[in-house]
């Protein structure tokens, strides 16, 4: 324990643990958005789906890590944030970070992305997990996400979430990998390549079930 | 050609301190920015004034003692330089050029431009070494080397302790100095021994110093004057994990 | 003064080991008890302080940069020699030996070349040791080069970083020791006086340079190793803040200066491109291994040099040496490049360069060879000019570089003061009148690591002290002393900066005191450093406080001195009455125009000793004898 302790407090320990949760998270969107590509099976597939996920015995205890690996991220996040803010007490004039870096690995925007990731977390939780899991909504699942993305408010509002998500994703995945130690120059090419499939393809798939449900349908 | 400066005053480590404005006239191009700095000098001496006081030694881009943000860069704009490596003639005429210290707790500001480094010599005395005794070592061919990891090596050693990894990272992290010099050891069989400690105290009196964390921008990398790679902070964080996992 | 060389007897190969078994050893648990005083922590001084503190000595380590790593050692990108014969082209400690005596003109101690000959192979291992990553060769052993006029390849290299990462190993070492507490480190002070107790160098005085406070420290033995005066020639390779200050004080004090005119210029350096220039990059040497010299055939060419054809270029290192081509010595190539100049063949905006071609080595192994020899210095090239060396001929010019004279130093590196050391570039002792290439490192590590902790253990085990503390009268004079020279630099408030007076000395020295020299020309120089000298002392303007960084009292106090020690720099080439490595009187030459040594005459160590300022020093002269090398004029047609 005191090892562990140890390591939290460093400041590369704390980063190994907020690369080792993000890239789990990553795997979870794997899955989560699998399961949603049901959507387009139909009603009747979705719904099955959407039964599984939320009744097998191991997913559930996968999600409590899941839960877990989410609040160490984030409170390792905040942290490693505040502690950076108090390293330069007097800024710069000038300062011309965009020269150096990706627009996605700045730290405003790494904030901003990831803020609003977790409040659309918290929205996502409550429209459909919440109610899926504990049944306190009487609809079926299908149903459920249907109703909300033909609202166009709710259908916008997940589009630049995930959006964001996947911004956040463009730094992230790389970021986890150089944190882990893992990314040298023999494979890079292999962790940018496999990145695209998280900032931007899982990112469309997930924004194809609002889009399809406003215009398609 | 002419330039109009504006420049960090600060009389000692209490002051506030505050910029101020300078006009410089007929610089050659081929002069460097410290060269022109001499310039401004002189004629702030002739004045009574107290020059401009800034960091530098060596004029060749190798003792790592000048440094400043330049336009809100590290060593100025350019790549692979560092501040007496840089020319006038990348500049403008007539343009408005912003020269600051270093800014981080880490480095407590003395006068001017110049700023307190020693942090990063302790984190040097934390580890930042083999401890191979004087005399008491092998015959130097008995430590073969691939030339491929001796490269390597000197990649990561080319270092020159200047600082501008920390004033360019909006973390004031130093994790590129600190992985320049676990990487220079951990890629040579001498200095595999000790690697564990090693990379446990230098981060560890990393920390204590007051350096941030790497968020891994890559703002270091692109304002080193001796272009060290991002991969070695990825030896840093190998090497870490490794000394914590066995 | 009685000049005492303590050069052990007995066969040369076996001083060394002699002296090592008589010396006198200090108990492994009284050493603590004794403390060492380091003024400079380059080369020398972090090896010797890090050996120090690790043999047990209480070390206080004084720098007036903020860390070891910011010493000038760190600027040398050649190489450092050792007689390992890895290359199997006949090297032994008898050829390094032979070669740095011989390139020294015959002006240095047999004894001290032999061991430092003798101990460079440790230093390798030892650099090897502490992670320096020496260039290697595919089978993962060491790689060498030939280098500077060598005809074998004895020279170990970590690209055209060597400097570097040889300070950064002794800086590693000595950070070792700073963790454990055997070395004190001060940054950022200045020696500014040796403090002398009952004949014995005792402590120093020192200025803080964040706060300007003036500050004592005590010890039992102090040494110095703060590097060479070049900087005398205000334009020279040297950094900016390099200075003769400490070593002048302890000469005022009682140590001998030996052989001050003997100078290295260094013939591969990038040319002054006008009148603001600080100073002058060195590029390594070892250029000249690829690079061929040349200057066009016609005077005042105009056209660019990938323009004039062959037959229009000469060659000249290549037509007068023709078994060492553009290898010769330093001093030889840089006369020669100075003539060619002087004659009116010199290229460039100011006339005052020569070309360095890689097109015939380009083409011969190809472009990425070349990149990877010399890719960094191609890069600073580049970046200084603004031209490309692989396609136009680089133009390189001669910079004073090196000092190969410095304060008198017995076989024990201790000076003619009692429990003054001096290691390094500071000292006189190993190269004679002219330095080899990739000679300076190994002397500095020779001294630091392998000589200096023996012969200050022999001195503090065979020496009684008394005990001496900072609040004695010895140091508080020394201390007023120095408050009043600061009093009085702060107080002229006349009309030429510090800068001016230090540019007019260095033209002084370099046309006068520089590569050729003469009668009429070192008499000149005589009469106008002393007028400099004292023009500074009333009308030098230094402002801002003398509490506080000041960086222009800082170079006030340096400049001080050098306009002293230009004066004996002139006097010694004066004195020496002929021509010996890079020390070029043109009354002695030979038909050929090579340089012309006097044996009969000159076969001494000239020690200088201080009379009073502006009063003719004392003339102390020990003489050389060469049982193993015997002199021979120097050849290398």
């Amino acid at each position: 324990m005191n090892k562990f302790t140890a390591l939290y407090r460093s400041s590369v320990g704390k980063k190994i643990i907020m690369s080792l949760s993000g890239l789990f998270l990553c795997t979870f969107l794997i899955v989560h958005a699998s399961v949603n590509l049901f959507l387009f099976k139909g009603a009747e597939a979705y719904n099955t789906a959407s039964h599984f996920m939320s009744s097998n015995i191991i997913i559930r205890l996968v999600e409590v890590v899941l839960f877990v690996g989410l609040l160490a991220h984030m409170i390792s996040g905040v942290v490693v944030w505040i502690q950076n803010r108090m390293t330069r007490p007097v800024g710069y004039q000038m300062y011309r970070l965009k020269d150096n870096t990706k627009l996605s690995s700045r730290t405003p925007m790494l904030t901003t992305s990831a803020s609003l990731v977790a409040f659309f977390l918290v929205s996502h939780l409550l429209t459909f997990w919440i109610p899926t899991r504990f049944g306190a909504d009487p609809k079926l699942p299908y149903d459920m996400v249907a109703d909300a993305f033909s609202q166009s408010s709710m259908a916008v509002f997940y589009i630049v979430a995930v959006a964001f998500l996947g911004f956040h994703l463009k730094h992230g995945f790389q970021s986890g990998f150089q944190t882990l130690g893992l990314s040298t120059n023999r494979y890079k090419w292999l962790i940018d390549s496999v990145a695209v499939i998280f900032w931007l393809i899982i990112p469309l798939v997930f924004a194809s079930m609002p889009a399809y449900f406003l215009w398609f349908q | 050609m002419d330039f109009k400066l504006k420049i960090w005053r600060q009389k000692n480590r209490n002051d506030k301190g505050q910029f101020v404005d300078y006009e410089v006239k007929a610089v050659s191009p081929d002069a460097s920015f410290l060269e022109m700095l001499d310039i401004l000098n002189d004629t702030l001496v002739k004045k009574g004034e107290e020059p401009i006081a800034f960091d530098h030694d060596c004029r060749e881009g190798i003792c790592g003692s000048c440094g400043m943000v330049i336009d809100g860069r590290s060593h100025g704009p350019g790549r692979g330089i560092a501040t007496c490596e840089l020319r006038m003639r990348v500049f403008r005429d007539s343009d408005t050029i912003v020269a600051e210290p270093w800014r981080t707790k880490a480095f407590p500001i003395l006068k001017d431009l110049i700023v307190d480094r020693t942090a990063l010599d302790r984190i040097m005395a934390a580890g930042g070494y083999i401890s191979s005794k004087t005399g008491g070592v092998p015959e130097a061919n008995s430590i073969p080397v691939p030339k491929h990891d001796a490269e390597e090596s000197m990649d990561a050693a080319a270092c020159i302790g200047c600082g501008a990894c920390v004033a360019a990272c909006p973390n004031s992290s130093a994790m590129l100095f600190v992985a320049a010099k676990v990487s220079q050891f951990a890629l040579l069989p001498q200095g595999k021994i000790e690697r564990k400690e090693r990379v446990l105290r230098m981060v560890e009196q990393m920390d204590k110093e007051g350096f941030g964390n790497c968020s891994n921008n890559y703002a270091c990398e692109a304002e080193c004057p001796k272009k060290i790679s991002v991969t070695h902070i990825a030896r840093l964080n190998r090497e870490f994990i490794r000394a914590e996992l066995t | 003064m009685t000049l005492d060389s303590k050069i052990p007897s007995g066969p040369i190969e076996k001083k060394w080991d002699t002296h090592r078994f008589n010396m006198k050893l200090v108990n492994p648990s009284n050493r603590r008890k004794y403390t060492v005083i380091m003024v400079g922590t380059g080369l020398a001084g972090a090896s010797a302080a890090a050996s120090l503190g690790e043999l047990g000595y209480n070390v206080l380590a004084f720098s007036y940069h903020e860390s070891p790593r910011r010493a000038h050692s760190i600027a040398a990108q050649g190489g450092i020699n050792a007689p390992k014969n890895y290359s199997n082209d006949g090297d032994s400690i008898w050829r390094l030996f032979y070669d740095t005596v011989k390139g020294g003109d015959y002006r240095a101690r047999e004894a001290n070349v032999y061991r430092l000959a003798q101990v460079s192979g440790n230093i390798i291992d030892q650099c090897v040791a502490q992670g320096v990553p020496f260039a290697r060769d595919y089978a993962g052993y060491l790689d060498n080069r030939s280098f500077g006029g060598a005809q074998v390849s004895r020279t170990f290299y970590a690209r055209g970083q060597t400097g570097q990462q040889l300070l950064m190993g002794a800086y590693s070492a000595l950070s070792r020791q700073i963790n454990a507490g055997t070395v004190k480190f001060f940054p950022r002070r200045e020696m500014l006086d040796l403090v002398i107790v009952n004949g014995q160098a005792r402590g120093i005085i020192c200025r803080d340079l964040v706060t300007g406070k003036i500050e004592t420290y005590a010890a039992n033995a102090v040494v110095l190793a703060t590097g060479g005066y070049a900087n005398t020639f205000y334009l020279s390779t040297m950094a900016k803040a390099s200075n003769a200050t400490a070593l002048w004080r302890a000469y005022k004090k009682g140590a001998a200066f030996a052989n001050p005119c003997f100078t290295q210029i260094h013939p591969t350096c990038i040319p002054q491109g006008g009148p603001y220039q600080s100073k002058l990059t060195l590029m390594s040497e070892s250029l000249r291994n690829d690079g061929r010299i040349w200057v066009p055939k016609k005077k005042g060419e105009t056209r660019k040099p990938q323009d004039i054809p062959e037959e229009e270029r000469d060659y000249y290192l290549e037509r007068m040496y023709p078994s060492f081509g553009n290898l010769v010595p330093r001093d030889v190539a840089s006369r020669r490049a100075k003539e060619m100049c002087d004659k009116g063949f010199g290229v460039g905006s100011t006339g005052l360069a020569v070309y360095l071609d890689f097109a015939d080595a380009i083409s011969r192994l190809g472009k990425h060879v070349i990149e990877e020899r010399y890719g960094n210095l191609c890069d600073m090239y580049h970046e200084i000019t603004a031209e490309d060396p692989y396609t136009t001929p680089m133009r390189i010019y001669p910079a004073a570089h090196y000092t190969m004279g410095g304060l008198w130093v017995d076989y024990n590196l201790m000076s003619t003061i009692p429990g003054l050391f001096v290691g390094g570039e500071a000292n006189f002792s190993d190269h004679g009148a002219n330095r080899l290439g990739a000679s300076a490192l190994m002397q500095g590590l020779a001294d630091g690591y392998f000589i200096l902790p023996y012969t200050l253990g022999n001195y503090l085990a065979s020496t009684k002290f008394d005990s001496v503390k900072t609040s004695d009268g010895a140091f508080k004079e020394a201390q007023s002393g120095i408050e009043d020279m600061i009093k009085r630099l702060m107080s002229i408030n006349g009309k030429k900066t510090v800068e001016e007076f230090h540019r007019e000395l260095g033209k002084v020295m370099w046309e006068f005191v520089g590569m050729g020299r003469n009668k009429t020309r070192l008499q000149q120089a005589l009469k106008e450093i002393p007028q400099i000298r004292e023009e500074f002392w009333k009308n030098v303007k230094v402002v801002g406080a003398a509490n506080d960084l000041n960086a222009e009292l800082e170079r006030a106090g340096r400049v001080a001195d050098f306009l002293e020690l230009g004066e004996l720099l002139a006097l010694d080439a004066l004195h020496r009455e002929e021509s010996c490595g890079g020390h070029f009187r043109e009354e002695h030459q030979t038909e050929e125009g090579e340089a012309l040594r006097n044996d009969k005459k000159f076969s001494y160590v000239a020690a200088w000793e201080f009379a009073g300022v502006g009063t003719k020093p004392v003339l102390n002269k020990e003489p050389l004898k060469f049982e193993y090398v015997k002199p021979s004029q120097r050849s290398y047609k």
